[in-house]
């Protein structure tokens, strides 16, 4: 991999399974070839593994000891309609977490313990380790979270993973408008019963509760006692993996991911023609609509600048369009300043972040 | 200890930087009286001392901002200070540096419960953030033992941890968002009240960057409703092997306690002559705190005790009520101070896989023997941090170096098994030398990097993290720039 980069001559697009539709410009380079566990200590929590090992490896692997990813990866198949196999490098390089981000340390970012990139110009960097806790210098694996392969290939992850909760439940709430769905879960992600999953879509506004069997029990009882009209759904999974997945917004051209303060969700999207599903409470807005959208991208991207947050556009009928929300200019010069140090020649990913 | 020599140009023009500073902030806010320098001449790692050139205590992050211009333009360095609790000589100033000391700011900003953030100036105290909404039931998660004193500034920059970490996190994942003043005075707005900031993670990199890469001056924190309860249990075995084990099946089996402490023999020793809680005589012993409702804590505590008696446990003691539960923990959190009273300690913090705790712990007592120091033992078992304390007299000639090669060699083994060098008090001056066994030139120099982006001029917090030696091309050509 090192060479393949040293050795580029222009523009390289890194491939791992090519799920999440976002092929920049330039010679596919692909992380396939980095495959395998490399080690995995279920009593220590910990798994690492090459960037190109696909993702159901790794949950089958956990699965046999009774573990998961806590932070429920999506799988953009679905809603994207791409094909192929979505890696463990592709989820890193993305951030990609999914409604247990309302948890504590629930985001990929959190999960991810340790890094191997290749950087522009083909030198090794490792950064970060196996162990849980660790501030031996600056935290580059953070910054290779989310950075969609613009600050380096990833060739090895290293990830903090979960046992399975012994019991899940969910609490289902019927028809309540966007904003009471958003009151609602705010009421239960404020209690002390440790919800795990907050969404709404559809009529139906969901709270998860995950644990051990007596505790799920308890806590359902209490946070049930809390609304009115609340059922209790004991098998929730595959509602939860079309919150995660985004799947209902499959046959829509345009799909967006805003991040906002919960109670700003309303304002978001209020007079717009558009589709909305939320997750994180209100924090994680899915926005999905048809035909022309050019000028609902710029609308929504100003309104998260103008209410605080930021607007992706995930799934895109013009690829013209940016993606992400432009950075204020003090913030852009740092992430320009960070590119050009760790891509000098300016050939990783080029136009996936701008 | 090297440090760079103190810059002579900037020695002699004293009065016109202090001048200037004076200028753009309130009276008093400017010490630069040689007397008064000497309360900043160190944090917690009290063996290196050095007086600044001045202190300055602005109270806005305008001011904080007209600060760092000033010394950009002037060429001084600035060393950023919270409380100056770092235990890795993080706030240790040097002779020609300017403390920049956020104490007074220290006011909540904002309090939001249906958002569940608080934002806050980051000179306010760690446990006053919880003080501020604990009212209300909720609480700020991240607990560092030191946390009546040390400072949300602090606690950004070391990305500090403490006991409840197993399950809340550290410092990182509890940070939602920042204000930023850079050295030439930009100031940044990093991330927000939501969960994750846009663009490349740069909040990510900040937290846990010891103050290299900006004055952080605000902050928005993720707080959390409180639990109904919390109760400990307390576990002692006849071999640290055994504990270890135990730690990791509790873990496997899908408990997810708040704390699992560990003590070993010589630490219990010292703590119960000192705090008399009560521990029993043994060589290990475990305190794992669960929380929730009664029922709840009832089924995890039953799951945990379950796990204990397979491995034969020498006693296992359980609370019933908040006394029993204070006795329990007693002499964990006196652990620090009674090994303070018997010596002067050096206290590490080197992180392994759980898995090697019992191989770790044996080779530092074979290594203990080899160097004639005590070690005590005492660190949050769940996630594998370890607070090795050495034991050693500081006016005895050759001890402390004695000490501190003991150290190095313990974070040296720490590094060896697959850990790192220090799990939550940060590289400061102290490990930095050490860098050099964790990271290769390559690794460092990517790390180096951003500071390149953030301080080009690398005037903050000089000579810390990064080895002199590897940090010499980027310093100079930092002067070569100016
Ligand atoms: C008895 C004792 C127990 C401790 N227990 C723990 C523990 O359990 N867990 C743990 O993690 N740590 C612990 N520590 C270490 C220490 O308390 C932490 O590192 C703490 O976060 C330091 O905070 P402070 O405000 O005192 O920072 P300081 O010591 O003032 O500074 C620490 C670092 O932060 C930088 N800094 C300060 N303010 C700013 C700012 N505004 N912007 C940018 N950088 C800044 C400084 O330059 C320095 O590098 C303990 C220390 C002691 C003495």
């Amino acid at each position: 991999m090192a060479e393949a980069v040293a050795g580029a001559t222009g523009p390289l697009a890194v491939r791992g399974g090519g799920t999440r539709g976002l092929l920049a410009e330039g010679a596919v380079l692909e992380t396939g070839g980095l495959s395998g566990i490399t080690l995995y200590e279920p009593g220590a929590l910990t798994l690492v593994a090459q960037a190109g090992t696909p993702v159901a490896q790794i949950e089958a692997a956990l699965e046999a000891e009774g573990q998961m990813l806590a932070f429920e990866p999506m799988d953009h198949r679905g809603v994207l309609g791409s094909v192929g196999e979505p890696t463990i490098g592709g989820v890193v390089a993305a951030n990609v977490s999914g409604p247990r981000r309302v948890a504590p340390s629930g985001a990929c970012r959190d999960c991810l313990l340790g890094v191997r990139f290749v950087d522009g110009l083909g030198q090794v960097i490792k950064n970060g380790g196996r162990v849980m806790k660790n501030v031996t210098g600056y935290d580059l694996v953070k910054l290779q979270a989310g950075a969609y392969g613009t600050l380096g290939v990833l060739t090895e992850v290293s990830l903090r993973v979960a046992p399975k909760p012994e019991a899940s439940v969910t609490l289902v709430l019927e028809g309540l408008s966007l904003g009471d769905a958003v009151a609602a879960m705010s009421r239960g992600l404020t209690s002390p019963y440790q919800v795990t999953g907050a969404a709404h879509f559809g009529e139906r506004t969901l709270l998860r509760i995950e644990g051990f069997e007596g505790s799920v029990r308890y806590r359902a009882g209490q946070l049930s006692a809390m609304f009115d009209g609340a059922r209790i759904e004991e098998d929730a999974a595959g509602l939860w993996a079309q919150v995660r997945d985004v799947s209902g917004f499959a046959g829509h051209d345009a799909v967006w991911r805003i991040s906002t303060v919960p109670g700003r969700a309303l304002e978001m999207v209020q007079g717009l023609d558009v589709d909305v599903m939320l997750d994180w409470g209100g924090g994680l807005i899915w926005v999905a609509a048809r035909g022309d959208v050019a000028g609902l991208h710029g609308t929504l991207q100003q309104r998260a600048a103008r209410l605080g947050g930021h607007a992706t556009l995930v799934k895109t009928p013009d690829p013209a369009l940016p993606r992400f929300q432009p950075e204020p200019a003090p913030v852009a010069r740092l992430t320009q300043g960070i590119r050009a140090k760790f891509d000098p020649r300016g050939i990783l990913n080029l136009g996936i972040m701008g | 200890m090297q440090m760079p020599e103190p810059n002579g140009a900037i020695l002699a023009k004293k009065a016109r930087i202090v001048d200037r500073l004076q200028a753009v902030l309130p009276a008093g806010a400017v010490i630069h009286d040689e007397a008064e320098t000497r309360a900043y001449e160190c944090d917690a790692l009290t063996a290196y001392r050095c007086p600044p050139l001045a202190a300055v205590l602005p109270s806005t992050t305008q001011e904080v901002s007209d600060v760092l211009r000033i010394c950009h333009e002037e060429g001084v360095s600035v060393v950023p200070r919270g409380s100056g609790t770092s235990l890795a000589g993080g706030a240790l100033p040097t002779a020609d540096s300017v403390i920049l000391g956020v104490a007074r700011m220290n006011a909540v900003l904002e309090t939001d419960y249906d958002n569940r953030y608080i934002r806050v100036q980051t000179g306010r105290t760690n446990l006053s953030v919880t003080g501020a909404v604990e009212a209300d039931d909720f609480f700020y998660a991240p607990d560092p033992s030191s946390q009546l004193a040390c400072a949300i500034a602090g606690n950004i920059a070391m990305n500090s941890g403490g006991a409840h970490c197993l399950k809340y996190g550290v410092t990182t994942n509890n940070l939602l968002g920042v204000t930023l003043v850079q050295m030439d005075g930009t100031v940044v707005e990093l991330g927000g009240a939501y969960m994750d900031a846009g663009g490349i993670d740069l909040l990510g990199v900040v937290c846990g960057s010891e103050g290299q890469l900006g004055v952080v001056t605000e902050a928005t924190l993720r707080i959390l409703r409180k639990p109904e309860g919390a109760l400990p249990v307390l576990i002692g075995y006849d071999s640290n092997e055994v504990a270890g084990a135990c730690v990791s099946d509790i873990i496997k089996a899908g408990v997810l306690p708040v704390a699992i402490e560990f003590m070993d023999a010589p630490c219990i020793r010292a703590t119960e002559d000192f705090a008399k809680a009560g521990y029993p005589d043994c060589e290990a012993l475990l305190i794992i705190e669960v929380e929730g409702a009664p029922c709840e804590i009832e089924e995890q505590l039953a799951k945990i005790k379950e796990i204990a008696l397979r491995h034969n446990p020498v006693e296992l003691r359980e609370a019933r009520d908040a006394d029993e539960a204070a006795r329990i923990w007693l002499g964990r959190k006196s652990a620090f101070g009674a090994m303070g009273n018997i010596n002067d300690y050096m206290c590490l913090d080197g992180t392994i896989p759980v898995t090697e705790l019992p191989y770790v712990l044996r080779r530092i007592g074979e290594m203990s023997k080899e160097y004639g120091l005590e070690v005590a033992n005492v660190f949050h078992a769940g996630d594998g941090n370890m607070h090795p304390l050495i034991l050693f007299n500081a006016n005895a000639p050759g001890q402390l170096e004695l000490c501190e090669a003991f150290g190095a060699d313990i974070l040296k083994l720490c590094v060896e098994v697959g850990g790192c060098l220090t799990g939550e008090h940060g590289v400061g001056i102290e490990k930095r030398d050490l860098m050099s066994h964790q990271y290769t030139p390559a690794d460092l120099e990517a790390q180096m990097a951003v500071k390149d982006v953030f301080d080009p001029k690398w005037l903050l917090n000089p000579a810390k993290v990064f080895p002199l030696g590897a940090s010499d091309g980027h310093r100079a050509a930092a002067l070569a720039a100016e």
